[in-house]
């Protein structure tokens, strides 16, 4: 049984079905992926995994718990942390408030994790009295990623980290997405660039329309003639 | 020189001391406007008459004190009441909101419903209001009326001009200084005062993290409730109490906090002294400020009739939603 696992989701928002019987799972410490055409139904299954979309089977388990009931809210207490696509800062509070959100829930001393996260995204420390809305694209990803990361989370969930960026940050960023899995956190993301994004994965999952298409190590998907012709442009 | 001096003293005296208590007023009003348009996402109508609830408690208590004998000094009796009518106008807020606001806000109704909610609510207060006090003057100040009169003024400079400086208008501006430094370090500094900022930024992200939105929003209104009575008190003790003028009050408030941009707390401030001076500024009669450097004005010199203050407050209101809609301090667009 793997770490965090959402088994068999069915479900959509009202109306049909976006995700037929799809299932992902990350182990500690290792990185999944999820990757797929547009409209294949990618952050549609991590919002399902995150309980923001309602699912009608299946289940999601976290570390052998069943928490397919638990709201959002209630997941980021049970050690889940969510990075959406979009607005996912504050913009008009400054880097170091930003991070203090992100520990709204914890009562204990947080300043330890937050020197981590300064660690780990040094320009962070350099812009920590700055706006997050005047950051760079990169920069924002960051504040977003370390501001999850305030609650020292067991699973942290990745919605496109990337888009938006130029290749040379995106190298960064995935580069720092593999140091913060090597903590043991498990890392499952969602990634428009397919080919980088499972060249760092333990585990990629090809969803086409809702389904899981091909399930496999991040290196045999990319090894995968079918693979290669029909997702990553040859 | 004398004339300049004199110039300067009557200038002080009928518009610039008028006018930064009326600033004061319309920010303290503006800020309760702007936070529960920044947390809550409506402009709340019901605002003026909020105020007229809070400063009629306050009234209604301070009588009660007189009646009792018990004064504050030289300092009006209002003040000492001003806390029961803060925790009145508190009561109120809280209770409408769960009654009201709240059925709307779970139900994720649009804007502009909850606008039109709140301007019925606007009628119920003004209602309640007018039945408890009637619409009636009332002026409940007492205490010392002046720190310096016009005749001391004149005996201490021997200027023909006299500034008075009466005491509600010391108190307006010592008051909202001190309730202003406070309510930012509340919003920069604490806890809960930047889970407040942070919801208003990113409602789904204040989520996520784990920030109780029932929580935020109570303590929103707490703090509009309070800053309503307090200006509406202070603006009572500088002028008189009549419900049908709190109730105006709005248009002013309302272009204060757009002029400064609306979710803005410190656009609140400046936006409440831009419209307060624009007010006085334009319907001052400055006939006698120019016989001072040697004029000789046929009329007034005043470029609007009082009766016309309204009218300004709404063409900096259009004009700022035509020109920059943000307002001054980048805040949302309605």
């Amino acid at each position: 049984m793997s770490y965090l696992i959402g088994e068999n989701m069915t479900g959509g928002y009202g109306g049909a079905d976006i995700l037929h019987s799809c299932t992902v799972a990350v182990e500690k410490g290792q990185i999944a992926v999820i990757v797929g055409p547009n409209g294949a139904g990618k952050s549609t299954a991590m919002k399902a995994v995150f309980g923001m979309l309602p699912i009608r089977e299946g289940r999601v388990m976290l570390d052998g718990t069943e928490i397919t009931g638990l709201s959002p809210q209630d997941r980021v207490r049970a050690g889940m942390g969510f990075v959406p696509q979009n607005n996912n800062v504050f913009v008009t509070m400054t880097v170091q408030e930003n991070l203090e959100m992100g520990a709204y829930i914890r009562d204990d001393d947080f300043s330890e994790t937050m020197d981590q996260v300064f660690e780990l995204f040094p320009v962070l420390k350099e812009k920590r009295r700055q706006a997050a809305g005047e950051l760079s694209g990169g920069q924002r990803q960051q504040v977003a990623v370390g501001r999850a990361l305030m609650t020292r989370p067991k699973v942290l969930m990745l919605d496109e980290p990337t888009a938006g960026v130029s290749p040379i940050v995106m190298d960064e960023l995935f580069d720092r997405i593999l140091e913060v899995a090597a903590t043991g956190i498990a890392i499952l993301m969602v990634e428009q660039n397919a080919r980088q994004a499972l060249n760092i994965a333990d585990k990629g999952y090809v969803l086409v329309q809702g389904r899981n298409r091909f399930t496999d190590t991040g290196a045999n998907l990319l090894a995968n003639p079918e693979v290669r012709a029909s997702f990553l442009g040859g | 020189m004398t004339d300049f001096l004199n110039a300067i003293v009557l200038f002080a005296n009928f518009v610039f001391l008028p006018g930064v208590a009326y600033g004061a007023q319309l920010a303290l009003g503006a800020l309760g406007v702007t936070l529960v348009f920044g947390i809550l996402r409506f402009a709340n109508f019901a605002h003026g008459d909020l105020m007229a609830f809070g400063t009629m408690i306050t009234i209604l208590v301070t009588w009660w004190l007189q009646s009792m004998g018990i004064g504050f000094g030289p300092l009006p009796t209002a003040l000492l009441a001003l806390p029961i009518g803060i925790l009145g106008a508190i009561a109120l807020s809280l209770g409408t909101d769960r009654m009201i606001f709240r059925f709307y806000r779970v139900k994720r109704s649009a804007t502009i419903v909850i606008v039109m909610a709140s301007v019925g609510v606007m009628f119920i207060y003004n209602g309640i209001v007018r039945m408890i006090i009637g619409p009636n003057d009332q002026r409940f100040a007492d205490g010392e009326r002046f720190l310096i009169t016009v005749r001391e003024f004149r005996d201490l400079t021997g200027l023909d001009e006299g500034l008075a400086v009466r005491l509600p208008v010391v108190i307006t501006v010592v008051v909202a200084a001190i309730v202003v430094t406070a309510l930012f370090l509340f919003l920069q500094r604490s806890r809960t005062g930047k889970a407040m900022r942070a919801y208003s930024d990113n409602e789904d992200l204040a989520l996520l993290s784990g920030i109780n939105p029932d929580r935020v929003v109570a303590v929103t209104w707490i703090i509009a409730a309070s800053l309503a009575t307090i200006a509406g008190v202070l603006y009572g003790l500088d002028k008189s109490f009549r419900p049908f003028v709190y109730f105006q009050l709005l248009l002013p408030i309302f272009a204060a906090a757009i002029v400064g941009g609306i979710g803005q707390p410190i656009g609140a401030v400046a936006g409440g002294f831009i419209v307060a001076f624009s007010e006085v500024m334009l319907t001052y009669a400055y006939r006698r400020f120019f016989e001072y450097f040697g004029f000789e004005p046929d009329g007034l010199m005043q470029l609007l009739s009082t009766e016309y203050k309204f009218a300004i407050s709404f063409v900096i209101l259009v004009l700022v939603l035509l020109i920059r809609p943000t307002g001054i301090f980048k805040g949302r667009v309605l």
